[in-house]
């Protein structure tokens, strides 16, 4: 029995792994030696080229800087003020502390939905804007109980020497609760920053100006159409130089699906380290 | 600050002889600190989270984006969007997607992180374990639209290896275009989901796991019990009270099959009558078609049956002594 159970690991992790080497093979292999077929472990025509492509374009480097500057502007402006409701939340002798939970816990079940929300983004005139990828998303009730369950868990005589000291609770907030609690902002920063760098649904509804288009969205454009100089238009070098060699796109597909989970497999080995403990508190007290 | 002015108002009008008021008012001041800490969290959740509930009025009326701006300028229509979705010809086609998918789903992907956290919980060689549960958390942190690209790459008709695979042992004589033939999709769907999201559904359960006392198995041991025997009568009773809330939470969303998923990997118009669910049918008639009334009233009977099932599912778990609330 346990052989069969390290067969099926095995299996079960070479399914989840094949994929990425794959595309990464692709990526690597020559555009139009791949339309043959054939290629799956090891690239046939080594080459760089489609990656020197992806770079050389403007849209698609324009879509890269704005996925990194809403992730990062994202991700800590959303756990501050997250980090700190909690912690206000956290206080036994916050006023109206039980209202407050049920009117947040409330949202986590029921919500308006998809059309009222695209109403309510119209109306507040935030259609086309940068920020329609920042202010919805400040507030994040899940990751709330999970930062007030670690700040709840702190030893209150810590805080109460800092009291005695004339620290007042902003001045407790930011020089003890928040560096004591990096190992929890760390791993909801990093599931935020995920969070914010996959979206591509948002920027779909929200933006037309392909201008404030994030990665995500211009690749599933790229996959929707197939074809990669539809979706990045024809004023680039790099899609003149596309059309000029008049190749399949399949291997600059699988260069820009590389480059855009590049960032991810780079922060996965930190996120992991800590996750399976902030999933925890999560999920299993409250 | 709709919160900070209702609050200002106390000091406007002072209440007086009411010493109860007083206090309140003393310890509401001398508080000021952390409320205001966490104002700013209760009226971002009111704009983005509340405001959207009240927009859901809309289904009531026959809402015009012009006059838009102001929901009650539009006029009351009652009942009449939902009775045109109830009455719809698509409606048989979108509620038989979204429950078969959405029970193809719970089937399968429910189970799977089950089973698999109880088969890592019986590996001995912590590396192995470790490089396995690193590479299959893996898909879960990538977008659905990396995760549809892969797909489409494998599946696809050139260079696609899972063609590659079947014409090589002979199963097929000529590439699959997988994609774009009905009977094929919800296989692929439900398990490109279940694919993504096993190794991390695991991890749950696999906490759950370690939580047992190591002395039941010895106890076990001793009598005779085999490892089948422990984990059908030790691990799993162990760990009920964590599946049963994933159950009640997994019941809440029997009308919610998938969206992101169903929207990147159903490209083919032709694959609408197996892949058209609430949630996608919501997007493209009410978002997409600008039938924004009707879109609200399909999305709001979706929520209302939601949180009924979500009920009911907790009724019975409670009953049971494992209730989400």
């Amino acid at each position: 029995m346990v052989v069969c159970i390290y067969v099926f690991l095995i299996l079960l992790a070479f399914s989840a792994l094949y994929p990425f080497w794959n595309t990464l093979v692709v990526s690597l292999n020559e555009g139009t030696d791949t339309a043959k077929g054939g290629i799956t472990f090891w690239p046939r025509m080594f080459t760089f080229a489609n990656y020197e492509i992806v770079f050389q374009d403007d849209k698609i480097l324009n879509a890269f800087y704005i996925s990194f500057s809403r992730t990062i502007i994202g991700t800590i402006s959303a756990t501050f003020l997250t980090a700190l409701l909690a912690y206000g939340m956290s206080k036994s002798y916050l006023m109206g502390r039980g209202y407050y939970s049920f009117y947040f816990i409330f949202t986590m079940y029921f919500g308006g939905g998809l059309i009222p929300t695209f109403l309510l983004i119209k109306s507040l005139g935030l259609m086309n804007s940068f920020l329609v990828y920042i202010i919805p998303g400040l507030i994040s009730v899940w990751n709330m109980i999970v930062f007030r369950t670690f700040f709840k868990s702190l030893p209150v005589g810590l805080e109460e020497s800092a009291q005695i000291d004339g620290c007042s609770n902003w001045g407790i907030f930011f020089k003890m609760a928040l560096p004591l609690s990096m190992p929890v902002i760390a791993t909801l920063g990093l599931f935020t920053a995920i969070a914010h760098w996959n979206d591509w649904f948002a920027p779909s509804i929200y933006v037309s100006n392909q201008d404030l288009l994030p990665i995500q969205t211009i690749l599933r454009k790229v996959l929707n159409s197939n074809v990669l100089t539809d979706a990045i238009g024809n004023d680039s070098i790099a899609s003149e130089k596309m059309a000029s060699k008049a190749l399949t796109s399949k291997s600059l597909i699988s260069a820009m699906i590389m480059i855009v989970s590049l960032p991810i497999i780079a922060v996965y080995p930190f996120l992991q380290r800590f996750f399976m403990k902030g999933v925890m508190v999560g999920s299993l007290k409250e | 600050m709709s919160q900070a002015t209702t609050k200002v108002k106390y000091t406007a009008t002072p209440p007086e002889n009411s010493p109860r008021k007083k206090t309140f008012f003393n310890r509401l001041m001398k508080q000021m600190d952390v409320q205001l800490m966490v104002w700013p969290g209760i009226l971002l959740i009111f704009v983005f989270a509340y405001i959207p509930m009240y927009g859901v009025l809309t289904a009531f009326m026959d809402y015009n984006l012009f006059t838009g701006s102001r929901i009650f300028d539009n006029p009351w229509v009652g009942f009449k969007h939902f009775e045109a979705f109830l009455t719809a010809p698509d409606i048989a086609t979108v509620m038989r997607n979204t429950l078969m998918i959405s029970l193809l789903k719970l089937l399968i992907g429910f189970p799977a992180p089950i089973i698999l956290a109880l088969m890592l919980n019986e590996v001995r060689h912590m590396v192995f374990k470790r490089v396995v549960q690193t590479i299959t958390y893996l898909p879960y942190f990538m977008s659905w639209v990396i995760v549809g690209g892969m797909v489409m790459a494998l599946l696809s008709t050139e260079n696609g290896s899972v063609n590659m695979l079947l014409e090589g042992v002979g199963a097929i004589d000529e590439p699959v275009n997988f994609l774009s033939l009905k009977e094929y999709f919800w296989g692929i769907l439900v398990s490109t989901t279940v694919w993504k999201e096993i190794g991390f559904g695991s991890i749950i359960y696999l906490a759950a796991i370690a939580g047992v006392d190591p002395h039941l198995y010895e106890a076990a041991d001793i009598d005779g019990a085999s490892k089948f025997k422990q984990i059908y009568l030790i691990t799993i009773p162990t760990i009920m009270p964590v599946i049963i809330i994933f159950m009640i939470l997994a019941m809440g969303n029997l009308l919610s099959a998938g969206f992101e998923d169903i929207l990147i990997l159903a490209q083919n118009p032709i694959l609408r009558p197996v892949s058209d669910v609430i949630d996608t049918y919501v997007y493209r008639v009410g978002l997409q078609n600008g039938k924004f009334s009707y879109g609200v009233a399909v999305g709001l009977f979706r929520a209302v049956i939601s949180v009924l099932l979500l009920t009911a599912a907790n009724y019975l778990a409670r009953r049971s002594g494992n209730g989400l609330w």
